[in-house]
């Protein structure tokens, strides 16, 4: 019965969406508000719609009805409720369907503002986020549908449909083949919605761009409108990299965090441009530049959103992602190369009302540096694109298949970081239209004398590597002439008005929460560098057999192995897990427990590393193997991977700093 | 005045050009079948590769002490609408390892044996061929369709 309910209601949902875009359409082409209003009412709807088919799937997976072949293959009896929660977006269709279902509640979010200023947006932007929607419904219904059940034909098959074949009767498992192990954490409960809702809010500042380019309102307005939107898209985005990061580091026991996977990269590129246009749409708001930019960057944004939602899903990849196969690769390809040639055809009928209104004037004004950071952004994406797609590209024109590993994007992005660091410390500094170098030189020679001074800390303490050198360099500068900037302004506002300092800080960052909370997103981007270049440069690892009593050393490290004990738990897996100590330089500072977990039900082990963490660096203690009957001896691998702290530390930095700016300001926006 | 931003702008350009044509030269790796790396092994020996096959179960060797890990695997296709074709992967996989007269590769890593490692386990490899024919990896990959794809469940209760 649920099952027929929740299908019903997607459908209708479908029936709902398509009505809306053709309502908005009717409403443009005869000026009738009525018919716009419709639409209106129509886009509200779809989100209750939509929240009924989800609270139809969780039902299904909650109360164990296997014959439905997605909570089969995300559920078990023996799963515990929170996850069958998440097991909405523990499979391909659920993940489609929780898709629509957050892009819906955006939707709605839009209609419910207030239009009075921009009533010729609306009928288009419905029109956009209602074309995305039905694109994505139209793959649940007819090519994902989480609903298909299983059936027994009477030629003795078995099948999976929506509706049963002729004479079959349905098939009633008694369990769930429960959600992959590799996806039971935390990390990656969290990680799919984040990434997600990131992806899902760039699909509105797209759709009031193609709105003015549509209307031919191609001011600074959709810009305004949007530039909060935008800004919680690469929040939400951020969040959802760093938390695969971390589940990396967590669970999948290679002592990292970052493979240059095609699907982590799928989910970076958007994120690139999207922080592109988050500096370029600055100097339009305040020059009148780069129009044409930055719609090619939010156009560009929303495909390859589509793209990453596409490629983490349809394992054409060879990945660890890889969990999911399906036949909807051609339709998402049809679907992107179709929104971005009518956007791009838009564009180009637009071209001359979005010419720039000013000139760069100097190779040191903001505006250029803001250019040039645009650059270096759109040259990261480039290369990983080009990263992705050539192994497809190389095998179509010479039949030969080449990839690229992680030493290649190393290489490749790896100055490209480092002139976006310099940038970080230089930009902050320079004024608006023209900029010479003395007027920079006066406000930079103080951070500049600061960063040489961490070099010299960073020689003294023994480090030798040129590209840890310059990274540290480039970090302490950006560090420097961040706070430098910050205090700057803190010291010019206690001075005019005689509050006190904590005042000032308060007051400075309220009056100009884009600007002041932009620079603690740079502080938390700067902390995360320390931690990305302690774990590149300074990684080091050991590996042996033990018996217990013994150690293995690492640097001023030792880790003991002192015991190892095995035993099954309730929830269907054993546990193995060893006891080790670990000292420096003699002094015992805590226990860690590696432990590898075998899950009964899927067969599959999962090793999950013994962490000892602090802010100077990461013991990473795996157990790799151990002799079975006498449990004595067993082999471990230690990572010592220094101030990789600092690149979660540095992450709920950049959080805080992108709520400081994105909190509604009670001012009123000024009028242009 | 404006020759200035447009001679930068060259230079960004074609600084981030140089970087993916000389990171190219050094770090591109073949994507191999086992077959093409058999008839191409003077070619292909000493450079970076990445090869697919089928994990011989009965072929693993593994040392806890000295960390030391051997295997063969068995040539499948590389085209995944061949795979396709074939009747999936799951089926290709098991296919090949039956299959004695395909070429086989023996595979030797140092490193914990990763947990997927295992009889008709499809492998992703990266490593080196050296000049007696063995493939020295440095990073393995390993996939097991069967257990995540099998679309109908067997057991039912009725």
């Amino acid at each position: 019965m649920t099952v027929e309910l929740g299908f019903g209601v997607l459908v209708l949902t479908l029936i709902v969406t398509l009505y809306g875009v053709v309502a908005a359409i009717i409403g443009v082409s005869r000026k009738d508000q009525r018919w716009i209003d419709s639409a209106r009412y129509a886009s509200l709807l779809i989100f209750p719609l939509l929240t009924l088919v989800v609270i139809a799937i969780l039902y299904l997976i909650v109360t164990g009805h296997y014959e439905v072949a997605y909570v089969y293959s995300v559920s078990s009896n023996a799963t515990p409720l929170y996850l069958k929660l998440t097991a909405l977006w523990g499979g391909q269709a659920g993940s489609l369907i929780f898709w629509s279902w957050l892009m819906s509640a955006f939707t709605s979010a839009v209609m419910l503002r207030k239009w009075n200023r921009d009533r010729e947006f609306l009928p288009w932007v419905i029109v956009v986020t209602l074309v995305t929607l039905v694109f994505f419904l139209v793959m649940s219904i007819f090519f994902e549908n989480p609903f298909n059940r299983f059936w027994a034909t009477p030629m003795g098959d078995r099948i999976e449909a929506m509706f049963p074949p002729a004479g079959s009767d349905l098939l009633l498992p008694a369990d769930g083949r429960g959600l992959n192990p590799l996806l039971r954490h935390p990390g990656m409960i969290i990680h799919p919605p984040m990434l997600y809702l990131g992806f899902v809010s760039f699909v509105i500042p797209f759709a009031f761009a193609i709105a003015a380019l549509i209307t031919g309102r191609t001011d600074d307005r959709w810009i305004r409108i949007t530039r909060r939107w935008t800004l919680v898209a690469w929040l939400f985005l951020t969040i959802g990299l760093v938390l695969g990061m971390r589940w990396a580091y967590d669970v999948l026991g290679w002592g990292g965090y970052w493979g240059w996977d095609p699907v982590e990269i799928a989910a970076l590129m958007p994120w690139l441009t999207g922080t592109a246009l988050l500096h370029s749409v600055m100097i339009q708001e305040k020059r009148g530049m780069f129009k044409q930019w930055n719609m090619l960057l939010v156009i560009l944004t929303y495909d390859l959103v589509i793209y990453g939602t596409f490629l983490t899903r349809s394992g054409v990849l060879s990945s660890v992602h890889a969990f999911a196969q399906s036949a909807i690769g051609p339709l998402f390809f049809a679907f992107i190369s179709l929104t971005l040639i009518v956007s791009i055809w838009l564009l180009l009928l637009r071209w001359k009302s979005l010419r720039s209104e000013g000139q760069l004037q100097s190779l040191l004004s903001r505006e250029t540096l803001f250019l040039v950071n645009n650059l270096l952004f759109l040259g990261l994406f480039i290369e990983c694109f080009w990263g992705v797609n050539f192994p497809l590209l190389s095998e179509l024109v010479t039949g030969q298949k080449v990839t690229f590993g992680p030493a290649w994007y190393i290489r490749a992005t790896g100055p490209l970081w480092g002139g976006l660091l310099l940038l970080m410390g230089i930009a902050p500094l320079s004024a608006w239209q023209i900029s010479t170098y003395k007027t920079l030189g006066k406000a930079f020679w103080k951070p500049f004398i600061f960063s040489l001074l961490a070099v010299a800390a960073a020689l003294a303490l023994k480090v030798r590597e040129a590209g840890a050198l310059i990274g540290f360099w480039l970090v302490a500068l950006a560090f420097a002439v961040t706070l430098y900037e910050y205090w700057r302004g803190i010291r010019a506002r206690h001075n005019s008005t005689g509050e006190n300092w904590l005042k000032s800080i308060w007051h400075l960052t309220g009056k100009n929460r884009r600007r002041y909370g932009g620079y603690i997103i740079h502080l938390g981007v700067i902390l995360m560098a320390i931690g990305v270049i302690g774990i590149e440069a300074f990684q080091t690892q050991t590996q042996g057999a033990l018996t217990p009593g013994q150690s293995l050393e690492l640097g001023d490290y030792s880790v003991k192995y002192q015991s190892l004990a095995e035993w099954d738990t309730r929830d269907g897996k054993n546990i193995t897990r060893a006891v080790m100590e670990v000292s420096k330089n003699g002094r015992v500072l805590q226990e860690v427990y590696p432990r590898r977990d075998y899950y009964y039900d899927s067969q599959q082990p999962m090793t999950i590393p013994g962490l000892r963490s602090t802010m100077v660096d990461d013991i990473y203690v795996i157990l790799v193997d151990w002799e079975p009957i006498s449990s004595r001896q067993a082999t471990f691998k230690v990572f010592h991977n220094p101030l990789v702290n600092w690149l979660w530390v540095g992450t709920i930095v950049l959080i805080l700093g992108s709520i400081i700016a994105v909190w509604p300001s009670t001012e009123r926006e000024p009028a242009k | 005045m404006q020759r200035k931003f447009i001679i930068g702008g060259i230079l960004i350009l074609a600084a981030i050009v140089y970087l993916i044509i000389s990171s190219s030269q050094a770090n591109a790796q073949y994507f191999l079948t086992v077959e093409e790396l058999e008839a191409k092994k003077q070619e292909m020996s000493g450079r970076e590769l990445r090869i697919s096959g089928a994990v011989i179960g009965d072929s693993i060797q593994f040392d806890p002490k000295t960390l030391a890990l051997s295997f063969d695997i068995v040539h499948i296709p590389g085209d995944n609408t061949e795979i396709e074709k074939l009747g999936g992967l799951a089926e290709v996989l098991h296919q090949a390892v039956v299959d004695t007269s395909r070429p086989r590769l023996q595979v030797v890593y140092n490193g914990p044996r990763p947990d997927l490692l295992k009889n008709e386990a499809q492998a992703i490899i990266t490593g080196t061929l050296d000049e007696a024919g063995v493939f020295h990896a440095e990073e393995l990959l390993l996939k097991c369709p069967t257990r995540y794809d099998e679309a109908v469940p067997a057991q039912v209760e009725n």
